[in-house]
């Protein structure tokens, strides 16, 4: 099955990429407050179950796809 | 003739996107070390070293965050054994975020606030020097050494912070007015609790010759072959 994950910058953490991203848009006239920039992984899991597969997604989270430090994570699972 | 113990052992080891190796290796052997540059695939480090270098650069094209994959080559648990170990590791710029990603140090390393890379000489003061690393450097010394760095940005939240600071593991700062990346209270470099790993973003490696400007980064690279003589003749 096909899963996405959202990582982004916790709040409170500075984020200069979305810092630079809403002065962009308010240069181009956008009327916007804070924009803040994470990442979004899609992964495709040999599995079919969904409890499993978020065991599995979890477990990525914390080795690998996110730092705890200063990313907070999110994930859905792709219903076929 | 020069024994091992005159020229103790220290392992650079190479990632792929490594590109501060060689300098680290020249600096080290002018400072009196048999330097050797150790693949990353590696299972091991080589018998009888006495000391770990990981070195600056942009392994793996710092994809995900900046050495959040290195981190899983073969060598690092031979490394994070020998840390373990109480011998002696010092990680350099794209080194440092290896070993913060690690686990081995505490923090971790973001984009610069200025979003903007930066390569230029800086001051940095030295907290304190109880660290075999820093042992020829004296606590209030202001070194000063080139950054060249685009995620160099340390940060930990207040409570760590607190902690690190009373523990005395802040161990490096830029001078007030002279922090080039909008690091967390000016932090520079920090040691783990014991005192053997130590993680820095400015390049000692490479201000050890006159000729290139400031030789402050000799007192660093040699604490590290003084560190390296001491445990390569200490018994495993």
């Amino acid at each position: 099955m096909k899963a996405t994950v959202v990582v982004r910058p916790k709040p409170g953490i500075l984020d200069p990429q979305g810092q630079a991203v809403s002065s962009s848009l308010r240069h181009l006239g956008f009327d916007v407050g804070e924009t803040r920039v994470g990442k979004v992984v899609d992964v495709e899991l040999a599995t079919d179950d969904p409890t499993e597969a978020r065991t599995q997604l979890e477990a990525m989270c914390s080795r690998l796809l996110a730092n705890p430090l200063i990313e907070s994570y999110a994930i859905e699972l792709q219903s076929e | 003739m020069s024994s091992r113990e005159d020229r103790p052992l220290i392992a650079v080891v190479v990632f792929p996107g490594s590109n501060d190796d060689r300098d680290a290796q020249g600096a080290l052997a002018q400072l009196g070390a048999d330097a050797r540059r150790v693949w990353h695939d590696e299972p091991s480090l080589p018998e009888g070293t006495g000391a770990v270098v990981l070195p600056g650069g942009f392994s793996y094209g710092d994809y995900l965050r900046c050495g959040a994959i290195a981190r899983f080559s073969p060598i690092l648990q031979a490394v994070a054994a020998f840390a373990d170990a109480g011998r002696p590791v010092l990680g350099i710029c794209n080194g440092f975020q290896i070993l913060t990603e690690a686990g081995l140090l505490p923090g971790v390393l973001r984009p610069n606030a200025s979003l903007a890379f930066v390569c230029r000489d800086v001051a940095v003061r030295v907290e304190q020097s109880e660290t075999p690393l820093l042992a020829r450097c004296r606590p209030g010394q202001e070194l000063t050494l080139p950054v060249k760095h685009g995620e160099g940005c340390w940060f930990a939240d207040d409570e760590l912070l607190a902690e690190l600071d009373a523990a005395g593991q802040i161990a490096l700062r830029y001078a007030p007015g002279s922090n080039p990346n909008g690091s967390v209270a000016d932090v520079a470099g920090v040691v783990n609790a014991e005192g053997n790993v130590l993680g820095l973003m400015p390049h000692p490696e490479h201000a050890v010759d006159a000729l290139l400007g400031s030789v402050d980064g000799a007192l660093i690279m040699g604490s590290l072959v003084d560190a390296a003589r001491l445990s390569a003749a200490a018994p495993v």
